[in-house]
């Protein structure tokens, strides 16, 4: 970035700069930068500029150039950070009174913090050292979680084990089969048999209809007949109480209209 | 090789994890500590000048017996062994804080990384390389973390103390001339 041959537009002009980009759509997944502080860091590095006499207002104009070209526009962090760059700007513009001693540089707090995560990123490179050197060797076992007890190995002869599977063998060597025979419903048949007892009269009940012998079948394309006469409104059903039997009363189609 | 070697080795080679000195010495009450740690040395030499494919390493506050690097490449081919993978920049930037900084709560690492942090101390939490220790006695009472045992362990660090002191950091950005 040789951006800096021009400082004298870097105040306003870093704001306007960031104002023009628009909404671009954003990326916020850097390999290049772990976060604004790195991104700081580096810009200060790559620009030569010493830490302890940072000249915010070139700073801060390319770390707004450099989020914008990165399109880092929405990630909070590093709007942050230029915020605080802007408003520390602003501070150094602020006329001093008074003796120089009490004059607190507004950079200082942002100097400390970069000397400490300059100093995180030497520990970094250390763990990562370190890190890869036991990565490459290997331990017996590599355990990925810990805390969970190795169990035990089963201990079992040959003899035990052939003598069980014998057991299990005799077990189940005859398998019991259950033959299911499906067995068609006559709803067809049902509904004549119903209409026919009804014809001639207002009620029948239940029982009328089906036989105490009844095959579970019939009884079920009973069910079923009943049920689709009444949706077709040929008659009505009706149980005054719970269990009690069903009553069945006639309803031809021309009473409703 | 003496019989209280062969049982140190015995022990470490049944181990997936590094065995405390303290341990070691369980296994054979008898033995002084001076005998344990001649022992170990003799059991390294062992390995180092008779020309082993394992290792023994001081790791993690105790032994472990290791295969030595030159060999990783080909165990992992065979797909005999798979190296554990390595955490992203920012996950170590999140460690490396809390090694320091320990017991520390999660603002103070935001504050220094200048980054949220949560999801990367759970994902941390998760692979056991911290904990959490106790509680801040600030508003909220705010969780604190450490490192844990197995942090040691997977950077080879004998203790925490092996890491360079703060002061000891070199600071690579050295004041530089005025520019302009």
């Amino acid at each position: 970035m040789s951006e800096d041959g021009n400082l004298r537009g870097a105040g306003a002009g870093a704001l306007a700069d960031v104002d023009e980009s628009g909404p671009a759509s954003f990326v916020v997944d850097l390999p290049a930068y772990a976060g604004p502080l790195d991104l700081l860091l580096a810009l200060i590095r790559d620009e030569k500029v010493d830490i302890y006499d940072i000249p915010i207002a070139r700073i801060a104009k390319q770390f707004l150039l450099r989020i914008r070209v990165l399109q880092l526009n929405d990630a909070a962090e590093y709007l942050e950070l230029a915020a605080r760059l802007l408003r520390i700007k602003a501070q150094m513009l602020l006329p001093r009174h008074g003796e120089v001693e009490t004059w607190e540089d507004p950079r200082a707090e942002l100097v400390r913090r970069l000397l400490e995560y300059q100093q995180m990123r030497e520990v970094v490179d250390i763990l990562e050292r370190r890190g890869d050197e036991r990565r490459s060797r290997f331990a017996r076992a590599y355990l990925p979680d810990s805390g969970e007890a190795v169990a035990a190995p089963l201990a079992l002869s040959l003899g035990e084990l052939l003598t069980a599977v014998d057991r299990i063998l005799r077990v189940t060597r005859e398998p019991t089969v259950h033959t299911v025979v499906a067995r068609t419903l006559d709803v067809a048949g049902a509904i004549s048999i119903v209409r026919s007892l009804i014809a001639g009269r207002r009620r029948a009940s239940w029982g009328e209809l089906v036989t105490g012998d009844a095959e579970p079948w019939q009884i079920l394309s009973m069910l079923l007949a009943l049920l689709e006469l009444a949706k077709l409104g040929e008659l009505r059903l009706a149980q005054p109480r719970p269990f009690a039997s069903v009553e069945i009363e006639n309803d031809p189609p021309g009473e409703i209209a | 090789m003496i019989p209280l070697v062969k049982l140190l080795e015995a022990a470490l080679f049944a181990s997936p994890r590094p065995i405390p000195v303290a341990e070691l010495s369980a296994l054979a009450p008898e033995a002084s500590p001076a005998e344990i740690a001649a022992a170990l040395d003799a059991l390294r030499e062992h390995y180092d000048v008779d020309g082993h494919g394992v290792e023994l390493a001081e790791i993690g506050g105790g032994w472990q017996i290791l295969t030595r690097a030159e060999y990783t490449e080909a165990i992992e081919r065979a797909q005999l062994a798979a190296r554990p993978q390595r955490l992203s920049a920012a996950a170590l930037e999140t460690l490396a804080i809390i090694a320091y900084r320990q017991p520390i709560g999660r603002v103070e690492i935001e504050e220094i990384r200048g980054v949220a942090v949560g999801s990367i101390l759970k994902s941390l939490q998760e692979r056991a390389l911290i904990d959490v220790v106790g509680r801040a006695e600030g508003l909220g009472r705010p969780l604190l973390y450490g490192t844990t045992p197995l942090f040691l362990e997977q950077f080879a660090l004998r203790h925490l103390e092996e890491l360079p002191r703060a002061d000891e950091l070199a600071i690579a950005l050295r004041p530089a001339p005025q520019p302009l």
